[in-house]
C-alpha cells in the first residue's frame, strides 16, 4: 500500500521525475558539450535523438534485445554526427544551418521509417532497484533507475576529467579555442571536430534509445517533443562544463515533473505556468548571466554564429 | 512545405486535363459510373492506438464497400494545410464527401472549402455545427462517449481498493470535462466515497508528461487510471508497468496491458460512416447534426479484462442495458461542482441531447482538480 506523504510528495516526485526524465537530457547535453568544445555547434541533435529512439525500438523489436537497440541507436547517432561534421568541414558551410537541415531530415526520416513501429511492443530495458533500504513505496519507485542513467552519471565526471586532464581533451579544447594555435601544434582541426561531433552524435543516439526503450518506453511521433533542442540550450546554460551539464539536466528533469506532481497533491492553480517551468528557468538564467561587456564565460572561442 | 508549390502545379495539370477532356467527349460517359470518392483527413498518425486510429479503422471498413473509393491523408496540421489537403482530394481525386476529423479543422478551414465548393458535402467530427449559422452542405457528427466513460467509472469504482482514481486529460474543454464528470459519477455509483484526481497535461500528445502524470498519480495511491489524450498508449503502458489498473479510451488498448486493462470507451465510427455512405448512394446527403451514444451504436465498450470482479461486471451490464434502451440519464440533479456550487438543480434531468451538456465548464463534486 502507498503511504500518505502529504506535501513531501512534491519534492519526492520532483526527485523521481529528475531521475526518470533527465537521462536523455544528460546524454544529449554531454554529447553537445563535447561537440561545442571542439568548436562546432550541432543543432541536429534533436533529429539524432528521434532517429535514435526509432532505430533502437525497431532493433529491439527485431532482435528481442533492448541493448542491441541501444548500440544501434548509438551507431546511427555516430553516422548522423559524422555526416554533420563532414558537411561542416567543407569550406564556408554554416554549421547552424546544416544542423537545422539535419534535424528536419532526421526527424522526417524517423517518422517515415517508424510508421510500422507505432503499434508493436518492443522489449524494454530493465530497471535497477536502488530503493531497497526504504519501506516507503514512493521512495522505492522513485529510486528505480535505469543503467543508462547510471552510465550518464558516471560519464559526466569522466568527460569533465578527460577534457581537463588528458592530452586529447586538451586537443579538443584547443580546436575549439583557436584554430591557429591548433594548426601551429600540428593538430588537424577538421579531424578533431569530426571525431568530437560523431562522438556527440553517438551519445545523443543513446539518449534517444532511453526514450523509446525505457521511459516512456514506446515509439511514437511525439516522443521527443523538443527535448533534444532543450538539451542543446542546456549546454550554454551549463557553460560548456560536463559536470554542470549533469546538474542542469537533473534540474530540467525535476522542473518538468513539477506540474503533474503539484496537480496530484491538489495544487491545481496555474498548471500551464508550472508546465512552462523549464523554459522559464532557462530564460531566467540566461538573462541573469548575460552581460553586454563580455562574451559568455566559458564559451569556446571558435564557437560562433558569425563564421 | 512541399505542398505549397504543388497547388499551382495541380491547378495547371487540372486545367490542361480539363481542356483535353473537353475535346474527348466519351469521357463524360465514364463519369456517370465513377465511384463515390470519400476523403478522410486525420490530425495524427493512423495507428496511434487512439483518436485517429478509431477513424482510420472505420475508413478501412468503408473502403470495402462496393462503389466507394476512400482517399486518406494523415498528420495534417490544423492550419491552412488542411485546406490544401481538401483541395487536392476534391480536384485530383474527385472526392464529393469529405471528413476532416479533427476539432480544429472546422473553423475557418472546412467552412471556407464548403463555401468554395457548395455542391460537395463536408462533415466534421466534433460538436461545432449550428443551423442557420453554417452552410447547409456542412454538418457535424459526434458520439456520446461519456456513456462509456460512465461505465468505465462503474468498473473502476468496484475494482479500486484505495478509493482514488486518476484521469489524465489534455485540455479543459467541454468534451473532456464531460468525460471526467461521467467517469466520476459512474465510480461514485459503485462507491460513493471515491475521488478522481485530474491532471491536465496541456496538450493532446505529450508522451513524457503523460507518463510523468501517471507515475505521480501512482505515488499518490491512485490505483485505476483513464485518460482523454489523443493516444492513450503511454498512459495504459505506464499504468501496467506500475502494476495498477487502466480503463481505455478512443480504441481498444487491451493488448498493451494484459493484466491491468479493465474495460474501455471506444468509438464505433463504422456505424456513422456506413450510414453516411448509404445516404449518399441513395442520392441524398448525410444529416447535418448527427449524434448518438451506445443506443445508436456510435460508441462501444471494450471486452472486460481479467481483473474485473463479478459485482463490477453485473452493475456495468445492468447500466449498459438501460443505456442501450435509451433510458439512462447520467447528468441529473441535484449535482454540485467541486467548489460547492449547484450546477444541476434537484429534479432536473439532462438527457444526452441537451445542448447545455455540450458546453460543460465545471468539474463535479468528487473530482480533485481545477479547470484553470
Amino acid at each position: 500500500m502507498q503511504t500518505d506523504l502529504g506535501l513531501w510528495a512534491v519534492p519526492l516526485a520532483m526527485l523521481a521525475g529528475a531521475i526518470r526524465v533527465s537521462t536523455p537530457f544528460i546524454f544529449v547535453s554531454l554529447g553537445e558539450c563535447l561537440t561545442e568544445r571542439s568548436g562546432r555547434i550541432n543543432l541536429g541533435l534533436e533529429g539524432t535523438l528521434v532517429m535514435g529512439a526509432m532505430s533502437a525500438y525497431g532493433v529491439a523489436l527485431q532482435t528481442g534485445s533492448p541493448w542491441a537497440g541501444v548500440l544501434v541507436a548509438g551507431l546511427i547517432g555516430l553516422l548522423l554526427g559524422g555526416l554533420h561534421a563532414a558537411i561542416c568541414n567543407l569550406p564556408r558551410v554554416n554549421d547552424i544551418a546544416t544542423g537545422i537541415a539535419l534535424m528536419l531530415a532526421a526527424t522526417g526520416l524517423a517518422f517515415f521509417l517508424g510508421k510500422p513501429l507505432v503499434q508493436p511492443k518492443a522489449p524494454n530495458l530493465s530497471a535497477v532497484e536502488l530503493g531497497w533500504w526504504s519501506d516507503i513505496p514512493q521512495v522505492r519507485s522513485a529510486l528505480q533507475v535505469n543503467w543508462l542513467f547510471v552510465l550518464g552519471i558516471v560519464l559526466a565526471p569522466a568527460l569533465w576529467w578527460a577534457l581537463r586532464k588528458t592530452r586529447w581533451g586538451l586537443v579538443v579544447r584547443l580546436a575549439g579555442e583557436s584554430v591557429d594555435a591548433a594548426r601551429a601544434m600540428g593538430v588537424s582541426v577538421a579531424w578533431v571536430r569530426l571525431l568530437a561531433t560523431a562522438a556527440g552524435g553517438f551519445l545523443s543516439g543513446i539518449g534517444g534509445a532511453f526514450l523509446s526503450l525505457y521511459y516512456p518506453g514506446s515509439w511514437n511521433e511525439g516522443l521527443s517533443s523538443g527535448q533534444g533542442l532543450m538539451a542543446v540550450a542546456l549546454v550554454i546554460f551549463a557553460r560548456w562544463n560536463p559536470l554542470r551539464c549533469l546538474w542542469a539536466s537533473l534540474l530540467f528533469g525535476a522542473a518538468g515533473a513539477i506540474s503533474p506532481a503539484l496537480q496530484s497533491v491538489g495544487v491545481t492553480q496555474g498548471y500551464y505556468l508550472f508546465g512552462a517551468a523549464p523554459y522559464v528557468l532557462t530564460l531566467a538564467i540566461m538573462i541573469i548571466t548575460c552581460s553586454p561587456e563580455r562574451s559568455l564565460r566559458g564559451a569556446p572561442g571558435e564557437l560562433g554564429v558569425t563564421r | 512545405m512541399l505542398r505549397n508549390g504543388s497547388i499551382g502545379r495541380r491547378r495547371l495539370l487540372q486545367g490542361t486535363g480539363a481542356a483535353l477532356a473537353a475535346g474527348a467527349l466519351p469521357l463524360h460517359g465514364v463519369r456517370a459510373q465513377k465511384p463515390l470518392v470519400i476523403g478522410f483527413i486525420y490530425v495524427g498518425p493512423r495507428d496511434d492506438y487512439g483518436y485517429n486510429q478509431a477513424h482510420a479503422e472505420a475508413a478501412a471498413v468503408i473502403k470495402k464497400m462496393a462503389g466507394v473509393k476512400v482517399v486518406e491523408e494523415e498528420k495534417v496540421p490544423e492550419t491552412v494545410a488542411v485546406e490544401k489537403s481538401m483541395e487536392s482530394m476534391i480536384n485530383l481525386d474527385g472526392a464529393t464527401l469529405l471528413f476532416p476529423t479533427s476539432f480544429g479543422y472546422f473553423d475557418p478551414h472546412m467552412l471556407r472549402m464548403a463555401q468554395k465548393y457548395p455542391k460537395l458535402q463536408f462533415r466534421h467530427c466534433g460538436g461545432l455545427w449550428t443551423r442557420d449559422k453554417h452552410p447547409a452542405n456542412t454538418g457535424s457528427y459526434f458520439g456520446y462517449i461519456d456513456e462509456c466513460q460512465y461505465l468505465n467509472g462503474v468498473v473502476a469504482g468496484h475494482v479500486s481498493k484505495t478509493g482514488k482514481l486518476g484521469f489524465i486529460a489534455a485540455k479543459p474543454i467541454p468534451q473532456v470535462l464531460r468525460n471526467i464528470n461521467a467517469f466520476t459519477l459512474g465510480a461514485r455509483s459503485a462507491n460513493p466515497k471515491i475521488t478522481t484526481q485530474v491532471i491536465f497535461t496541456g496538450d493532446w500528445a505529450l508522451p513524457v508528461k503523460e507518463a510523468e502524470a501517471t507515475n505521480s498519480m501512482v505515488a499518490q495511491g491512485v490505483d485505476v487510471v483513464t485518460c482523454h489524450v489523443d493516444s492513450p498508449k503511454v498512459v495504459v503502458e505506464t499504468a501496467e508497468r506500475a502494476g495498477i489498473y487502466a480503463c481505455g479510451y478512443h480504441a481498444n488498448q487491451a493488448k498493451l496491458a494484459p493484466k491491468g486493462y479493465l474495460t474501455g470507451a471506444e468509438w464505433n465510427w463504422e456505424k456513422v460512416y456506413t450510414d453516411f455512405v448509404a445516404a449518399m448512394k441513395a442520392g441524398s446527403v448525410p444529416g447535418n447534426f448527427v449524434r448518438g451514444g451506445l443506443k445508436e451504436g456510435f460508441v462501444k465498450t471494450s471486452a472486460f479484462g481479467p481483473a474485473v470482479t463479478e459485482k463490477a461486471r453485473a452493475q456495468h451490464e445492468a447500466v449498459k442495458t438501460q443505456m442501450l434502451g435509451g433510458n439512462y440519464v447520467i447528468f441529473k440533479g441535484p449535482l454540485k461542482d467541486n467548489k460547492g456550487n449547484t450546477v444541476i438543480t434537484a429534479g432536473t434531468e439532462y438527457i444526452q441531447t441537451e445542448p447545455t451538456l455540450e458546453a460543460m465548464s465545471y468539474l463535479i463534486d468528487g473530482v480533485l482538480g481545477a479547470t484553470s
